[in-house]
């Protein structure tokens, strides 16, 4: 909606003032100087990610310590421990060190890609942070693909047809289906594609990413399976955005001069929508669109929990039930990097799409 | 934007002849004014009548609630159904496992998602209101802080930090209220910032300020009236947004356990199996009341956007 595509647009309003001024050097051609300022804005837009990117490193160190919970006794889970050995145990998390030295070797560790070992799993947090990767990004990626099309071009033909019939039909169901919680939507597709309601047979799987040991193309289709109710839920929520984003952009167009003109040579109305409105009113959906991706790392926490999607979404909600401190540090750190880097790539892009940017 | 304070406002034909009217007398009238000037507008947009009408239904029914389906209705002992009962005459909605009518508890759960909306968009909207001024009107270092704070918070996944913040503190309903508002105000400050810098260019502001009018002055009498169709409309999508997150923090565990609110009836129609026994009148009402009210208050939110910004071209 609105409200959250804003932000994404005044950002890049603000990086076209943020970036350097093109400095005056009459000796090298204009093409040369705008070069020069690109990379400037490029360094200054990197520089700023990588600011970004240790601010979340300090944020999910001091975060989660607030946490009240003592990591030793979730590890012990109430078994008859010596206290020698709970001793050993704090000394080996390297708990019983003052916390400005757990800070430094976090944050040295950290930028090695060493969050620890999880306490629940018992294992180094960045590998089961890659193992679960490729079912969320299946998952999610699938999701953003599917909405960001339907979005664009139902947002295009209801802008077109601005008031009609189905321009009013598709802006409602997209209002509609933004206000619901996904997660219900989730639910409620389960019960009724799933478990079955009266006439309809359950036909889909409740949960999870495979039901059994398949191999091969057998496999492909179990997962395809699988996921269809997940991406029904993911896709059905997020495409009224992208739908709206693209819509009032295109609106914002229609209005202009080129158009008229482009329908004055003579053209047909869909080459006039194709090649001219198009075009121009992607930009802010493109800014959208790359805000998005950055989710698409952070997946869906809840999407994935009650699908049992074996996600990081499901991960960092069993983590944070356990709770299992390093998990959920080296998760938040990886989500927001994921936004971080996608924002920093759109920034670095869009002066190329849109000219007056950042120049 | 309708300023208040900025342009000059033609005085109405059938207004009496008044030579002489005090400064107050003149704003207050400006004012009211402008209040039915937006009114003109704003009725012209059916999703936004539409939205207000179903806001004003919802709040006469969450304030009614002893009235309507009687205080004790949300008591486990005393509960006079059935567990997981489907619906009949007596139980329009079905019973939940412990046998409460889910009618009932949907009409009091109705208090605490419009009450967490309602204080967690407002903290929200203070926040990003109060930064946004304060990083517009001052310049130099302390602006530059403001908005790399507030471009930190954007960047940071909302319900992950909203999911931590709660986890962090008590179980309550402030809790939820704080992680939802704490997370959420970056995109307020924001806009307020981009209108402040607008209003200050203006020069009426150099004004007030060659007339001795201080940076509190200026701020609080100036700039603040002019964003405030600017916030009213952002409180209006932010409180949509607010009980969407509320219920979801709820169905993750995080709320307070005593409370009845739509989250946590999902949250416990999902413990009790409801999904497998395929109890569908258990999980559709709530999940169904906060889409209504989310899209109420969004329906508002767009028409007052459009009303101030008619540029935006929003369906009406």
């Amino acid at each position: 909606m609105t409200a959250d595509s804003t932000p994404a647009l005044v950002q890049q309003a603000d990086a076209a003032t943020d970036g350097p001024p093109a400095g005056p050097s009459a000796a090298r051609g204009p093409r040369a100087r705008n070069t020069k300022a690109y990379l400037q804005y490029v360094a200054a837009k990197i520089a700023g990610a990588v600011v970004s990117l240790f601010a979340v490193l300090v944020t999910s160190f001091f975060l989660f310590r607030l946490i009240p919970s003592d990591p030793v006794k979730q590890m012990t889970g109430g078994r008859p421990v010596s206290a020698e050995q709970l001793e050993s145990l704090r000394h080996q998390l390297g708990l019983d060190q003052p916390m400005w030295q757990q800070f430094t070797s976090y944050i040295g560790d950290a930028l090695t890609g060493d969050f620890g070992a999880s306490f629940a799993y018992h294992a180094p947090v960045m590998d089961k942070i890659v193992e679960k990767l490729p079912a969320t990004l299946l998952l999610t990626g699938t999701a953003y693909v599917l909405y960001s099309l339907i979005g664009i071009w139902l947002g295009t033909r209801t802008a077109w047809r601005n008031g009609s019939a189905g321009d009013r039909f598709n802006t409602a169901l997209a209002l509609t289906l933004y206000s619901v919680p996904s997660f219900w939507l989730g639910l409620l597709l389960i019960i009724v594609f799933s478990v079955g309601v009266g006439p309809i047979p359950g036909m889909f799987p409740t949960g999870g990413m495979t039901s059994g040991d398949t191999s091969g193309f057998g496999y492909v289709i179990d997962v395809a399976h699988h996921m269809v109710l997940p991406v029904i839920t993911l896709v059905a929520v997020g495409y009224a955005q992208t739908l709206l984003v693209m819509r009032s952009s295109l609106l914002d167009e229609m209005g202009s001069d080129y158009l008229t003109t482009a329908r004055a040579k003579g053209l047909r109305d869909d080459v006039v929508r194709r090649k001219h409105a198009v075009p121009n009113a992607m930009l802010p959906t493109f800014t959208l669109m790359f805000v998005n991706l950055g989710h698409v790392v952070a997946g869906q926490i809840l999407v994935e929990t009650v699908f049992s999607w074996p996600g990081l979404g499901s991960l960092f909600y069993q983590g944070l039930s356990t709770p299992d401190l390093p998990l959920v540090q080296g998760l938040f750190f990886v989500f927001a990097t994921a936004v971080i880097l996608a924002n920093t790539l759109a920034d670095v892009l869009y002066p190329l799409l849109d000219p007056r940017v950042g120049r | 934007m309708t300023t208040t304070d900025s342009m000059p406002t033609p005085t109405p034909a059938s207004a009496p002849p008044e030579p002489v009217r005090s400064a107050r007398a003149l704003a207050r009238a400006r004012k009211r004014q402008s209040a039915a000037r937006f009114w003109r507008e704003y009725r012209r947009h059916k999703g936004g009548m539409w939205g207000l009408a179903g806001l004003i239904l919802i709040a006469l029914v969450a304030l009614a609630a002893p009235q309507l389906v009687g205080a004790d209705s949300e008591s486990v002992t005393e509960a006079s159904g059935g567990a997981l009962e489907s619906p009949s005459g007596e139980f329009p909605l079905g019973t939940d496992q412990f046998g409460r009518s889910v009618l009932a508890l949907l009409v009091w759960g109705a208090r605490v998602s419009l009450t967490v909306g309602l204080l967690a968009a407002f903290l929200c909207v203070a926040i990003g209101t109060v930064v946004g001024i304060v990083a517009g009107h001052f310049r130099g270092w302390y602006s530059t802080v403001l908005m790399r704070v507030t471009d930190w918070f954007l960047v940071m996944p909302t319900l992950v930090l909203a999911v931590a913040l709660a986890s962090v503190m008590d179980r309550s309903l402030w809790t939820i209220i704080i992680a939802i508002g704490v997370t959420t105000w970056p995109t307020t400050a924001r806009l307020v910032r981009a209108q402040t810098l607008a209003v200050e260019s203006r020069p009426y502001i150099e004004r007030a300020r060659a007339l001795g009018g201080g940076h509190g002055h200026v701020m609080l009498r100036h700039v603040l009236p002019n964003v405030m169709p600017l916030v009213l409309a952002q409180t209006t999508l932010a409180i949509s947004g607010a009980i969407l997150s509320e219920a979801t923090l709820a169905f993750l565990g995080l709320g307070d356990p005593t409370i009845t609110s739509w989250g946590s009836m999902l949250q416990d129609a999902r413990a009790a199996g409801a999904v497998s026994a395929g109890d569908w009148w258990y999980l559709a009402p709530p999940g169904i009341a906060i889409a209504l009210v989310a899209l109420a208050f969004t329906l508002c939110g767009r028409a007052i956007e459009s009303v101030l910004n008619p540029k935006l071209g929003v369906a009406r």
